[in-house]
């Protein structure tokens, strides 16, 4: 299917499925379940889900084709985030010129840094794309953000081109020439696809379940099936077989008569667009771009979730960042009133033994867990879960997967 | 004149003069032999032919053109191709990918970002790279992973792959090194094979004087940096300046 092998098509069907019914599938606890905080499947989330997704699919093209490890992706992920709220403050609110800027403007950053990272390779590489992301942080905190147009004067520049450390936000003095600047209302408008609002959601209630279909997950969602597939077509494509080849062995591709650096530019301008397209929408669906979306935090942040989901398969970035954005949101959410109602049936010591034990891994502990993960899955399985789902099929399914052990199965990062 | 012409050249590494004033003519459809002993400079020296290092004194041209200042892969698009003294492939890809790599960079070596087709749907490549692999007897691994393979595989795997762009030139730096007997005599017969059905020059740099007198046609006997002699096998077996400079045996 779309010019897919069967394998790839099988994969892309479940990714789509996946994404269809993550509703349902992310809220699988009765509302008043004591179980309903690990419910994933509000619309907030869900969009991080996918959005990040979008930010680890692009991150893979660049570290898990050419193997070069970029830590400064998340300076796209901010272009893209400023690039759409200039959109929206001086064009319209309509979402998508703003992510084709946002897409374009990432674009041509990506051509300037990639094109001096690239002289170096590995942790050379690493250590100037932090520096180009830590600059990129230092301009948007402060230095773009001075005032230009006098501190008190109404107009779109007054808080400089990034807004500094507020961030840039959306006001009601905002031109938008293609659309309004106040609704009639007299609230600022929100971002929109052709008049679909971003936080359009209808909920359906079965019984002690509530799912909700929020507009915003679903165009996020679809772009997301979009990028996917076109990684799809490029990890199988010649270009892509470069890229691999890059990362095994830069000398022999050098005696086969190829110059390498236009192909790694290609594929850092390419992951640095996915991440720009990644920043595009989360001001689509929240309206607000921070210089703190640049910190090395962030980029950090982007090549743990390849890692744990993964690093150079198809789909291990789209799990690893499920998987940290969920343990961001829900285990940080656990309190200690919540540990206390789950140990509750316990004697009072051991109750409050227990208690003291967990406490440091959730809440604002939550890295702590994140990390021990993280460890667990480096040391036990070096492909991320994606080899853990691997060697579960293995175990239930070695039958069947001598028989389709084929010429492609021999080498498959694919799954 | 010769297909790759050496005119006085010269490296300094520091204190140590790796190279001084070799000269060297490789004639055309011949197999030339550099042979010399450990640190005679001859790695030094195709070194400095491929592009990875540049002389400091004198020329070197391939084809009446200088190679001088150009990178190794503007180098191979000449038509100069490289075998390495331990096998350089690409060790995460299939056989089959391997040598489909190649096929795609083909002679000009351009930029091409085809990245919308499938890798699995190049009908003309695929015949190409499976013809060189009947070629050195390897299609029945095409789906091997590169890295699982044995050595003397790696090699004939790498030979295929620089076989493909169709070469003028093919320089070989120890083909069989830390081989067994047996793969070194069935690298020696691929050589001679490769070189009976096309029209290609090989010069190749050799410790092992069982594979230079087999197959080379020519002999340049390389030491302390400096073309000792040049000749054919059969003077250069009984050359008492090469048995000094070789078995260390006082000249009688």
């Amino acid at each position: 299917m779309l010019g897919l092998s069967a394998k790839d098509t099988r994969l892309f069907l479940i990714v789509i499925a996946m994404v269809a019914f993550a509703p349902f599938l992310m809220n699988p606890f009765p509302t008043d379940s004591a179980m309903a905080q690990f419910n994933a499947g509000y619309p907030d989330l869900m969009q991080r889900f996918v959005i990040f997704g979008i930010f680890a699919i692009g991150f893979n093209i660049l570290f898990g084709l050419t193997g070069y490890l970029s830590f400064g992706h998340a300076a796209f992920l901010g272009v893209g985030s400023y690039a759409a709220m200039w959109v929206f403050k001086l064009l319209g609110m309509n979402v998508l010129p703003a992510l084709a800027l946002s897409i374009v403007l990432s674009g041509l950053f990506a051509v300037v840094i990639g094109y001096v990272s690239l002289r170096r390779s590995g942790i050379y590489f690493s250590i100037l794309t932090l520096a180009f992301a830590m600059m990129s942080y230092a301009l948007a905190y402060s230095v773009l953000a001075a005032d230009m147009d006098g501190p008190d004067q109404q107009g779109m520049l007054q808080k400089g081109l990034t807004g500094g450390e507020t961030g840039l936000q959306l006001t009601l003095s905002d031109p938008r020439v293609l659309g309004q600047s106040t609704t009639a209302e007299g609230n600022i408008p929100v971002p929109n696809l052709f008049g679909i609002e971003m936080r359009d959601a209808t909920e359906l209630v079965l019984g002690n379940w509530a799912f909700t279909f929020s507009a915003g997950y679903y165009i996020a969602g679809v772009i997301m099936l979009i990028a996917f597939y076109i990684s799809i077509r490029i990890f199988r494509s010649p270009f892509g077989l470069m890229l691999q080849a890059i990362k095994t062995n830069q000398t022999r591709l050098n005696y086969t008569g190829l110059n390498s650096r236009p192909y790694t530019l290609a594929a850092f301008v390419i992951s640095g667009m996915y991440a720009g397209l990644a920043g595009g929408l989360m001001v689509a669906m929240d309206p607000l771009a921070g210089p703190e979306r640049m910190f090395w935090t962030a980029s950090g942040e982007v090549v743990l979730m390849t890692i744990l989901g993964g690093v150079g398969t198809l789909i291990g970035p789209v799990l690893g960042a499920g998987a940290i954005k969920y343990m961001e949101n829900i285990l940080s959410k656990i309190n200690k009133d919540t540990l206390y109602e789950w140990f509750s049936f316990m004697p009072d010591g051991l109750e409050g033994l227990l208690v003291t034990m967990v406490y440091p891994f959730v809440g604002k502990g939550w890295h702590l867990t994140l990390g021990i993960i993280f460890m667990l899955v480096v040391i036990f399985l070096p492909g991320g879960l994606v080899e853990g789902g691997q060697r579960i099929r293995g175990l239930f399914g070695r039958k069947k997967k001598t028989e389709t052990d084929t010429p492609d199965g021999a080498k498959s990062p694919a799954e | 004149m010769g297909i790759l012409e050496i005119k006085n050249v010269g490296k300094r590494f520091g204190g140590l003069q790796a190279l001084s004033e070799v000269n060297l003519s490789v004639a055309e459809n011949t197999v030339h032999a550099i042979i010399g002993p450990n640190g005679a400079g001859k790695s030094t020296l195709l070194n400095c032919l491929v592009g990875k290092l540049i002389p400091d004194t004198g020329s070197v041209t391939f084809q009446g053109q200088s190679l001088l200042g150009r990178k190794p892969h503007e180098i191979n698009q000449l038509g100069v191709s490289r075998v390495f003294q331990t096998p350089e492939i690409f060790a995460d890809l299939t056989v089959m990918e391997n040598v489909m790599i190649p096929c795609f960079a083909h002679r000009d070596g351009a930029f091409k970002m085809n990245a919308i087709g499938s890798v699995a749907t190049q009908g003309d490549i695929k015949t190409q790279a499976e013809a060189i692999l009947e070629d050195v007897n390897m299609l029945d691994k095409r789906h091997m992973h590169a890295s699982s393979m044995s050595r003397g595989d790696k090699r004939r795997l790498e030979m295929a792959m620089c076989l493909v762009q169709e070469p003028k030139l093919l320089l070989l730096d120890e083909p069989t090194a830390g081989m067994a007997r047996a793969d070194t005599n069935n690298t020696i017969d691929l050589l001679k094979e490769i070189k009976e059905k096309r029209d290609i020059t090989m010069a190749i740099i050799e410790h092992d004087m069982h594979v230079v007198f087999s197959m080379a046609e020519r002999i340049t006997v390389l030491a302390q940096g400096t073309p000792l002699v040049e000749d054919t096998p059969d003077n250069i077996k009984g050359h008492p300046k090469v048995r000094e400079a070789y078995l260390g045996e006082a000249q009688v």
